[in-house]
């Protein structure tokens, strides 16, 4: 089957410092390779300054890789010239980390839902805001609760409103860049169910980026392993998580806290 | 064995902008002793940071303190004078926070930034000041810590500005340290590292850590109790094994079903929906009496709904606050 996303050697290099000479560079990714078949999910882990965000950049169109290629449904992403690459980005879409952060906090949930709509030229200025309604209902944002600013709003429904903003250009893959790491563990709970649900009704392929190995098993089809700017291991979720090959993926594994089996005989009953 | 901590029913609230009062802290109860680890678990809005502000006194212009008694080392914190008050902290209480980039200084060096906090507490001569700087760097830092010492925050790694945090919190020799999220924005293995520091700070120093966090998996094989927080009030506390592993409140019980299982143990629940809370977060300013987390409780009772649950003792320095169990 043909995936949705392949990266192919894909490498980019930043200046190293600003007193270093030209030539210095510093590889941020060094060689990536991976492949997500469509309607499914890849968790990409690896330690902080592995390069995960650099590549979820590249693949969103923006930062431009130093070689290498970003094949999208055939097309090579990388090779694509500015106006090219503005007719591709509503197909992949971004959620962030600290939802906080990624939104206005002066505008509401809905002129935040409608503005990928503006920005890309589509629909009247009421279709507009009746299709943004549509999608915060979907992510599970209440009418009467449109209207709030984001920053009204708790951090579950600030990452809830990240990922209606997300799907409304109806993309085919969404990157989660960390998109769960900030909130507690019953929301996390929450948007991974709402994910989960998204995928299978909408038939979305997730490029996960995290370092939580436990979120990563609960997500992902498939895992990639990063470790300074190669990816060092990839496959199905469960291969790399019960025979880990790579020692990064070991000491990542490793390093993932958890809680001992609970055993409540009070609320079981 | 006295304990070097002793907190008694605090009440913390703030105003909002009409001038009405949220409760934030609603009569907390505990106590530590020297050397002890206490984790304390709570998801946003449950009062964890506010109880780490309370206890030194460094709430936000509108959060006051009701009631209350929070005795360390014999005194009454709440109602120490603000010059003893600026002894203790800093001085016999470190305070670590979540974020390290923005707790240092960006423009100077981090050595500095150590020496200034002896600085406050004791007048040494130059010389002085900087051997007790490299010494305390080199607790945390035992390889480069000559490097480090020279460096602009800019320059070091997440897990190196935390330790450089820790140092501060160390350096005038407190017997507690407080830590709100301290690995919060760390990956995995960096956090492990700083919770191991912990661990050897502890066994060095005897310090007590009062440690903050939103996840519960962080204190296993580190906290010697755990203190649940919701909305305001203590629903748990008791030894780390027991609350995490046969956890007796329905809310403990029910956070610690929301984290995605071990996947060693759960090959065939892969992309299975993960349990949650069903209803939504506490908000504070409306639920007044009656057990905070009854309208989200499986097993709420009559009772819940008007009467505030008082401890019940399940086990040794294990209490739970539910009518589940008798007082």
């Amino acid at each position: 089957m043909q995936p949705l996303l392949r990266v192919e050697n894909l490498v980019k290099h930043y200046a190293a410092g600003r007193s270093a000479p030209s030539k210095d560079k510093f590889a941020a990714l060094d060689g990536v390779s991976l492949s997500i078949p469509a309607r499914t999910t890849l968790a990409l882990i690896g330690e902080s300054g592995s390069g995960k965000s650099t590549l979820a950049l590249c693949i969103a169109c923006l930062e431009h890789p130093t070689s290498g290629s970003i094949w999208f449904e055939g097309i090579d992403v990388a090779a694509l010239d500015e106006n090219q690459q503005r007719l591709l980005r509503p197909q992949i879409q971004l959620v962030f980390q600290d939802p906080a952060s990624s939104l206005n906090p002066r505008w509401t949930a809905l002129e935040i839902v409608s503005e990928p709509f503006f920005v890309q030229g589509r629909f009247s200025k009421q279709e507009r805001s009746d299709k943004a309604g549509t999608w915060l209902d979907r992510v599970g944002i209440s009418r009467k609760m449109v209207s709030r600013r984001a920053d009204e709003l708790s951090g579950g429904q600030k990452q809830r409103l990240a990922i209606a903003r997300a799907l409304a250009l109806e993309p085919k893959l969404i990157i989660l860049d960390e998109a769960l790491s900030a909130l507690d563990c019953s929301v996390q709970a929450q948007i991974s169910n709402l994910l989960l649900e998204l995928q299978s009704s909408l038939g979305l392929t997730y490029l996960f980026i995290t370092h939580d190995s436990a979120m990563a098993a609960q997500l992902a089809d498939q895992i990639a392993v990063m470790d300074h700017g190669r990816t060092v291991e990839s496959g199905p979720a469960e291969k790399i998580l019960s025979s880990p090959g790579h020692g990064a993926t070991r000491s990542l594994l490793a390093a993932t806290p958890r809680v001992p089996e609970t055993h409540s005989v009070l609320v079981d009953s | 064995m006295t304990p070097l901590l002793k907190v008694q029913d605090l009440r913390v609230a703030y105003s909002d902008r009409m001038g009405e009062l949220c409760p934030a802290l609603a009569g907390v109860n505990f106590d530590l002793g020297p050397g002890e680890i206490l984790g304390v678990v709570g998801e946003s809005g449950s009062g964890k940071s506010t109880l780490a502000a309370a206890l030194l006194r460094l709430l936000p212009s509108n959060g006051r303190i009701q009631q209350g008694t929070v005795f360390f080392e014999g005194k009454n914190l709440l109602d120490v004078s603000p010059q003893d008050l600026r002894k203790i902290r800093g001085g016999r209480i470190g305070l670590i926070f979540q974020e390290p980039s923005s707790s240092l200084h960006p423009t100077m060096q981090v050595g500095r930034q150590v020496s200034d906090v002896l600085a406050a507490h004791e007048s040494f001569d130059r010389r002085t000041l900087g051997e007790k700087t490299s010494q305390l760097l080199a607790t945390v830092f035992p390889v480069d810590a000559a490097r480090i010492s020279g460096s602009y925050p800019h320059e070091l790694s997440g897990g190196q500005r935390q330790r450089v945090l820790i140092v501060q919190a160390i350096a005038c020799g407190p017997s507690l340290v407080i830590a709100d999220e301290p690995t919060a924005s760390l990956d995995p293995t960096t956090q492990q590292e700083i919770l191991q520091l912990f661990q050897t700070l502890r066994q060095k120093l005897g310090l007590a850590i009062i440690l903050i966090t939103h996840n519960p998996a962080l204190l296993v094989g580190l906290a010697d109790r755990l203190l649940v927080l919701y909305a305001g009030r203590i629903a748990e506390i008791g030894p780390t094994a027991p609350v995490l592993t046969a956890p007796q409140h329905p809310y403990t019980a029910a956070l610690l079903r929301c984290l995605p299982s071990h996947f060693a143990e759960s090959q065939g629940s892969r992309k299975a929906r993960l349990q949650v809370i069903p209803g939504d977060p506490p908000d504070l300013s409306l639920r007044a009496q009656g057990c905070q987390f009854e309208p989200r409780c499986a097993l709420r009772m009559e009772v819940c709904k008007s009467d505030e649950p008082k401890a019940a003792t399940v086990g040794e320095r294990h209490e739970v606050f539910c009518f589940k169990f008798p007082s």
